[in-house]
């Protein structure tokens, strides 16, 4: 079976392309994307591709919560890699704090399997670096890289020690893996809630400072050029880190990190209004100052940060309709992702269209040296179809995710992803989006 | 009382000058935090408890406003001070009151915030006043109760009948609260005293100054308009008010100062350092007070001392926040 995008923008930074490209899949795998490209023989779906959409690699998202084994009441594969693909994304890696963690080749593959089944978005386990993600002893990182594991991370909390981290970089090299860590120094997070700031101050809410992640990077990126290791930092909010992150980078050390894009459109300004207390602007990371702000999106401009993940992490609404300081940490992220990335950093000129999918597509598949972020022949045809333009207006309760607990209910941005293309196969088409139904 | 009146408990002369109209209801349901008063709802507030001040001075301390209204008091923390003196103003204006107490509670079998108001909310009552630990949580229940919320001190976010109380007190023997010197000493960090004190003074004109080890200070506080010192000499000098807040020896695991003697030392309220004040100073506590830790014997007991007139102007202040919440001289016409 074959299938011919024909009369779209291609946008593929991987190979220098944008502009209007038809692209011919075959057998599940980019054959050829060239200009005017004639209707081949045989059995052939030919997609007339509406002006104003444009295809671009499949969108990646290297950091969400499935929640399933374990806590299937907030999320489970089916219905994460249900709302990865209605937010625009092929493939997601999901992190291995579920219960039981994922530490062995049996999770990873029950993991696999349910993704699989689903036969949606691609899943790429994230297997623990300790044991129970207990910080003690280093998890059987061969089996997990063997059964299918693209990283390790303890995510949730840090790496424990300086040396766990150290063994856990020294040992993932064999495999090329990275380790992505959440880093937070746990005194001095202490039992904070919010960004230690002049809003956590006024609002009686424990602080959570920013030099507590800062710290940690600078361990982190200290032991990147200590072990040559790969070291990847997950959901980056504080402007110390990213001072860290290209400190590393400058001395050639393996760092890589990335941003939520919460953390470059929110600030801790969101705890006091519209909604004061809003369990839903709790997260950890916290929702950062001003100055945090910009320094994100200058990292995403200059490309010292290198990637944006959503950090995707459903709460049923019973475990969010509590006091904030009872409130477990984290919002759902792969619905909105698209429409803030477009309507705060490309719309406004913050980047470009094609460094939008750097961080979005080819430097997560780089990464977690996974197949996708390019649309060269032999390519896998993991296709995300984007409508830059199409206004969406985000609506809690239509949120395809298990769980609705977003921030940014009621919102109106511009961009939205029209249809996702999974090996060749189309799996979403977004019905509020014109001429997205052309590639059911 | 009078049926006619916007001032229902006859006139008392407010002791402000003041530019604005003044305000006849509050325009907010809830009492959730200082925050949200403007500055003449806040004088309309300091106002009606003077008039109900005198009622504490009738030989027969009850009037019938809130007769047929129920209130229930909400307390998930320990509380002396402020539960009876909301259950005596309660009383003192005849709602039916109901306390719940948090040991003889369902939260101990674990049921939620939310779940505990709407089951004593099904008992229709009017009004809820709610002590508890988490900041925020008058807020989430604001949004889930159709009782009238009050808050009787969330977390280490407000606490704002006490600085009503506090501001009557001031007002009482200041005449006015716009231009006076007010020090705040003690654990800034963890008290929601401070946090309501502070908007309510500065939204009236006072100077506040707040003073503690560095520790101890809410970072960026001083967007709020206030001068944080270090220096207790400082804070007092030719102060016309000085508040003293309570160390809260039960979160002090951590290790925000090495001792208590220290503590003392450096930042304790001293005779010495009171004279450095105004002559007519006046020394404040919300209680409970540790003495010897942040105020010495003599001062919390001196001439200069208002501490147990503020526990009686505590009721007079909550009366006044119960009836105007209750919707005031329009409710009482309508009934």
């Amino acid at each position: 079976m074959k299938r011919l995008l024909k009369g779209g923008r291609v946008v593929d930074p991987a190979n220098g392309i944008d502009g209007a490209y038809d692209v011919l899949i075959e057998d599940g795998k980019i054959a050829r994307v060239e200009r005017n490209l004639p209707v081949p023989g045989g059995d052939v779906q030919v997609v007339e591709v509406a002006s104003g959409l444009v295809l671009c690699p499949g969108l990646i998202d290297m950091h969400v919560h499935l929640r399933e084994p374990g806590q299937e009441h907030k999320e489970t594969i089916a219905t994460g890699t249900k709302s990865a693909v209605a937010g625009g994304f092929t493939a997601v890696a999901c992190m291995p704090n579920t219960s039981p963690v994922n530490d062995s080749a049996a999770t990873t593959e029950l993991i696999l399997k349910k993704a699989a089944e689903a036969g949606l978005a691609r899943v790429y386990p994230i297997g623990a670096v300790s044991r129970g993600s207990n910080g003690e002893y280093l998890a059987d990182i061969a089996e997990l890289h063997a059964a299918g594991c693209a990283a390790i991370s303890d995510d949730g909390r840090p790496v424990a020690t300086a040396l766990l981290m150290r063994r856990a970089l020294e040992y993932a090299s064999m495999f090329d893996m990275p380790v992505i860590d959440h880093c937070e120094d746990p005194s001095l997070k202490g039992d904070g809630v919010a960004h230690e700031g002049f809003h956590a101050s006024v609002l009686g809410l424990r602080g959570l400072p920013g030099a507590a992640e800062t710290i940690m990077v600078q361990r982190d990126v200290t032991l990147a050029g200590f072990t040559g290791g790969r070291v990847h930092i997950a959901h980056m909010s504080a402007r110390g880190s990213l001072r860290a992150v290209r400190d590393g980078k400058a001395q050639g050390f393996n760092v890589t990190c990335e941003v939520a894009p919460h953390h470059f459109v929110l600030t801790d300004e969101a705890l006091a209004a519209p909604i004061q207390f809003d369990t839903n602007c709790k997260m950890n990371p916290p929702l950062r100052e001003q100055a945090d702000v910009d320094a994100m999106l200058e990292g995403l401009a200059d490309g010292s940060i290198d990637v944006i993940a959503t950090d995707h992490a459903p709460h049923s609404a019973d475990e969010k309709t509590v006091e904030f300081d009872r409130a477990p940490f984290g919002i759902v992220g792969l619905e909105t992702c698209v429409p803030l990335v477009f309507d705060r950093l490309v719309h406004p000129g913050r980047i470009t269209f094609a460094r939008a999918i750097e961080l979005l597509s080819v430097n997560p598949a780089r990464i977690l040296r996974r197949p996708g972020g390019s649309l060269a022949a032999g390519a896998v045809a993991d296709i995300t179809v984007l409508a830059p333009d199409a206004s969406v207006t985000v609506v809690p309760g239509k949120l395809v995710s298990k769980s609705k607990n977003t921030p940014f209910g009621g919102w109106t941005l511009r961009g939205a992803a029209a249809a996702t293309i999974v090996g060749g196969r189309t799996v979403f088409t977004n019905p509020d989006v014109a001429g997205a139904s052309a590639f059911a | 009382m009078t049926k006619s009146s916007s001032s229902p408990m006859g006139s008392n002369a407010a002791l402000d000058t003041r530019p604005e109209p003044p305000a006849t209801r509050l325009k907010h349901r809830h009492l959730l935090g200082i925050a949200d008063l403007t500055p003449e709802e806040i004088v309309l507030i300091l106002d009606t408890a003077e008039a109900m001040q005198e009622i504490a001075h009738r030989p027969i301390k009850k009037v019938p406003t809130l007769r047929g209204r129920t209130v229930v008091n909400l307390f998930f923390e320990p509380s002396t001070r402020t539960r009876t003196s909301f259950e005596v103003a309660e009383k003192r204006l005849s709602a039916d009151t109901l306390n719940v107490a948090i040991a003889t509670s369902s939260v101990v079998k674990g049921e939620t915030l939310v779940d505990t108001a709407l089951n004593l909310e099904a008992m229709s009552p009017d009004m809820i006043v709610l002590r508890h630990s988490s900041s925020g949580a008058c807020h989430l229940l604001s949004r889930v109760c159709r009782s009238k919320i009050i808050n009787a001190g969330d977390g280490m976010h407000e606490h704002p009948t006490q600085a009503l109380l506090d501001a009557f007190t001031i007002r009482r023997h200041k005449g006015r609260l716009s231009g006076i010197k007010v020090a705040i000493l003690g654990d800034l960090l963890h008290s929601r005293v401070l946090r309501s004190n502070v908007l309510l003074l500065t939204k009236l004109g006072a100077e506040v100054w707040v003073c503690g080890p560095p520790t101890l200070v809410p970072p960026g506080i001083e967007r709020l308009g206030v001068k944080v010192t270090h220096v207790v000499e400082d804070a007092v000098r030719d102060a016309d008010v000085i508040m003293m807040l309570r160390i809260q020896l039960e979160r002090m695991q951590g290790a925000f100062f090495p001792s208590l003697r220290e503590y003392f030392n450096v930042f304790g309220m001293t005779e010495d350092r009171v004279s450095l004040a105004r002559p007519d100073v006046i020394i404040m506590h919300p209680g409970p007070m540790n003495r010897g830790v942040e105020i010495a014997s003599e001062v919390a007991d001196g001439p200069y001392s208002v501490i147990l007139e503020q526990v009686a102007n505590g009721v007079a202040v909550r009366m006044a926040v119960l009836y105007l919440l209750a919707g005031g001289a329009e409710n009482e016409t309508a009934a």
